[in-house]
């Protein structure tokens, strides 16, 4: 972040409950920020005069959301989204950080590369933004990228997500060769050959639409040869977008073994079933596919009991009109960094799955723990990386007030519960809603 | 406008059974005009139709012609593949296109599965799917259900088996939903790799062997094995296809009940039907051609509002265009 984060006004934020998982930590009260970090938390503290007070009464005080999967698709594909408006969409939704992934155009497979992610980033001055480097050179499957001067530049892990890692063999170095770096190497689930030509989970829906489906062991053949991989190497492999039952249940199998295995969700596989296709709905064509009801249950039970460590979005902006053609030829991904919040509170929190300590666990400190990063934490002196929220404001998803350039989306016209009203990063403000109170229609949770 | 069946006809999924018995009872008057001298009548005078055939097929292109033809219709055929119009040009494009046109209807053929849904969204025109990609082709289905009520009168508790490969064709599709919406029995026979997956669901019968399938049912619809499904991968060879599924003669004679046999067309004889079958008494694959006529007329003629009650009087040649006119004129 630019160095005048900490030369920004100190900050308390009044009144509101203070929810830190990773101190266990629940409790009204104040917290003070001074000089880019957590100065006191909790009671009433004491500050100096010159402060700019933030009235969080009816709002959860948490350490900032931090999302490791979203595509920002700079360089390449501006006119789609940019790392400035990626970075403000994300501040929006309430992360604080977000990790982009590499499968850009040129890809983020080098040091400069990562260098290009980072120097921007500090430009839009919005959430950090992290770079993810590829895993092979053009994400081709083919050689190693330079994982180390990767790195060196700021890389956080590897990925070449966007396509799976074909090559076993190439997968299994990357996990031996990341230890060196103590890097999560993450793999994007799909067995090509049963993927092929697939626009929609195989089932009954695909069936009756004409649809070439994409079979739920696509993904799971994946996760078990990852998670073996894992076990043979010692390596951290990070499986993305988790979409099926059968995947649950071969990380738990995994994870009971002591393997080196993490995995996240999407807010969207936990809160929508394949059904919502409807009659050829582009904004429900996402890769891995939405699966079924039982798929769902299975997930969101695995994010409350940890199997799945994390929520992440699969962030991934298109142009409209890409969009706007033939399901099966349109391209795969929703936008859903400023959606993730509600879509996790209503789904999860509201339906008694998840607790908001649970939801600020997977949200923020898991996802922190899980990459080594920064935040996750508003333990004294951490950097003051803050979200708060609103857990009970009813809003409705209007694609044309989201910050980010992309405005496909599924939940569009839905009334979700729970949104980020101000998100403090280094200390400083990147988002404030500009009129919580009047914004609340709806009277808050005690 | 809408008419007795919406301002589209999409598939056979969405359509009631009184909806699709409506278009058989409106398309019985209308086959007696095939069998006149001067086979022309003006209920579609001044509308104006556009084929749109984005995949070749010359069948149903014919066969769409015709009815547009007998009933009046100005039409412009339109083959994507050799038009400079659209060539490069997206389903957005061309529904743009149509729309600034003022087309009457449309009756499009396409390669995705939803393109007639999507350009139905967009464009005000009636929209007539004639094939999208592996979903539906919803007037093959009345057209096949034309030919076996002439055969069976009502077809409550009829028993259908549909054979061949099923996963990849929209005349299965509209086939199962049309048949089960009149009471008939459906069931699929084929090798397993060219069944989706989920097809119980539908509340189908999987019959494994074409010998069961025989045995079982009142009519056979065979489909037309795609070549290509060979070098897909999904089957072995067409020699195999033919030596376990084909419907052949020998296979026939050991039916227990007379059996109709129907196929959409066009066949591959020798490989999932036999030349002597397909030629043969039980046969009615010829009647489906002429059905297929009728039944889009039938089709046409609810779509642009004609009322069905008055579909013999369009016949006599009173009515100018559809419902309105011909109220008065009747
Ligand atoms: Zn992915
Ligand atoms: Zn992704």
């Amino acid at each position: 972040m630019p160095e005048l984060t900490r030369e920004s006004k100190p900050l308390l934020l009044t009144g509101g409950r203070i929810l830190d998982p990773s101190q266990n930590l629940d409790e009204s009260g104040d917290l003070l920020v001074q000089n880019g970090k957590v100065e006191a938390v909790s009671g009433r503290v004491g500050h100096a005069d010159d402060v700019e007070v933030i009235d969080c009464s009816g709002c959860i005080v948490s350490p900032g959301f931090i999302d490791v999967h979203c595509h920002l698709r700079e360089p390449g594909r501006e006119d789609v989204e940019t790392i400035a408006t990626g970075a403000r969409a994300a501040a929006a939704g309430g992360f604080t950080a977000v990790c982009a992934m590499p499968n850009t155009d040129p890809v983020t497979d080098n040091q400069a590369a990562v260098g290009f992610v980072i120097r921007q980033a500090n430009r839009a001055a919005a959430a950090r933004v992290y770079a993810i480097g590829a895993i092979s050179v053009g994400q081709r499957g083919e050689t190693l990228a330079e994982f180390g001067e990767m790195v060196g530049a700021g890389a956080v892990a590897v990925s070449d997500d966007g396509r799976p890692m074909v090559s076993a063999q190439l997968m299994r170095t990357a996990l031996e060769y990341a230890r060196t770096f103590g890097i999560p190497v993450i793999d994007h689930c799909e067995e090509p050959t049963l993927a092929h030509g697939g626009a929609m989970n195989e089932g009954i829906v695909s069936a009756r639409l004409g649809l070439k489906g994409i079979p739920a062991e696509a993904e799971e053949i994946m996760v078990i040869r990852d998670i073996l991989l894992a076990r043979r190497t010692g390596g951290h492999v990070h499986l993305a977008h988790m979409s099926t039952r059968g995947s649950v249940e071969l990380i738990r199998w995994g994870k009971e073994r002591g393997i080196n295995v993490t995995a996240e969700v999407c807010p969207h596989h936990i809160s929508l079933t394949e059904e919502r296709v409807g009659a050829y709905d582009t904004n429900a064509k996402m890769n891995p596919p939405l699966r079924t009801t039982s798929d769902v249950e299975a997930l969101r039970e695995a994010v409350r009991d940890g199997t799945i460590d994390l929520i992440a979005t699969d962030h991934a902006p298109h142009h409209y009109d890409e969009k706007e053609r033939e399901f099966a030829d349109a391209p795969n991904g929703i936008i859903g960094l400023e959606t993730a919040l509600g879509v996790v509170v209503t789904h999860l929190v509201d339906s008694g799955t998840l607790d908001f300590a649970m939801l600020v666990e997977r949200m923020s400190c898991s996802p922190a723990r899980v990459f080594n990063l920064e935040g996750g934490t508003l333990r004294r002196g951490a950097e003051a990386d803050i979200t708060v929220f609103d857990p009970a404001m009813k809003w409705t998803v209007d694609p044309s007030e989201m910050l980010s350039k992309g405005r496909n989306t599924p939940y569009a016209g839905m009334t979700l519960s729970g949104r980020a009203v101000c998100t403090i990063v280094g200390g400083r403000i990147v988002y404030q809603m500009e009129s919580p109170a009047a914004a609340r229609l709806q009277p808050a949770r005690s | 406008m809408t008419s007795a069946l919406g301002k589209d006809l999409l598939g056979l999924e969405p359509l009631s059974s009184e909806q699709i018995l409506l278009i058989l009872d409106t398309a019985e008057p209308f086959k007696e005009i095939s069998e006149r001298a001067i086979k022309k009548v003006p209920a579609l005078r001044g509308q104006t139709i556009v084929n749109l055939f984005f995949e070749s097929s010359t069948r149903t292109r014919i066969s769409f012609e015709f009815a547009e033809k007998r009933l009046s219709a100005d039409t412009v055929n339109v083959a994507a593949s050799g038009s400079s119009v659209l060539k490069g040009e997206t389903l957005v494009d061309t529904a743009r296109n149509l729309e600034a046109m003022r087309i009457d209807m449309v009756v499009m053929r396409h390669g995705a599965s939803g393109a007639a849904q999507f350009l139905a969204e967009r464009i005000e025109s009636n929209v007539i799917n004639a094939g999208d990609g592996t979903h539906e082709h919803p007037t093959q289905g009345l057209l096949d259900l034309l030919t076996l009520r002439d055969h069976f009168g009502d077809l409550k508790g009829r028993r259908v088996c549909i054979c061949g490969d099923v996963l990849h064709s929209r005349v299965a599709r509209s086939n199962i939903w049309g048949l089960q919406k009149l009471g008939v029995e459906v069931a699929v026979c084929g090798p397993r790799s060219l069944l989706p997956n989920a097809i119980e669901e539908f509340g189908v019968r999987v019959i494994p062997r074409i010998e069961e399938a025989i045995e079982w049912a009142d009519a056979l619809n065979v489909l037309r094995l795609q070549l290509e499904r060979m070098t897909a991968g999904y089957i072995p060879s067409s020699r195999e296809y033919n030596r376990v599924f084909g419907v052949t003669r020998e296979r026939l004679e050991r039916a227990p009940r007379d059996i109709l046999i129907m196929h959409p067309g066009p066949m591959n004889r020798g490989v999932e039907i036999d030349s002597d079958v397909a030629d043969g008494p039980h046969s009615v694959i010829l009647n489906q051609v002429t059905n297929g006529i009728a039944v889009r007329m039938a089709v046409l003629y609810l779509l642009s509002g004609g009322r069905p009650e008055l579909a013999e009087a369009a016949k006599g040649g009173t009515g100018r265009r559809g419902g309105a006119e011909m109220t008065e004129a009747a």
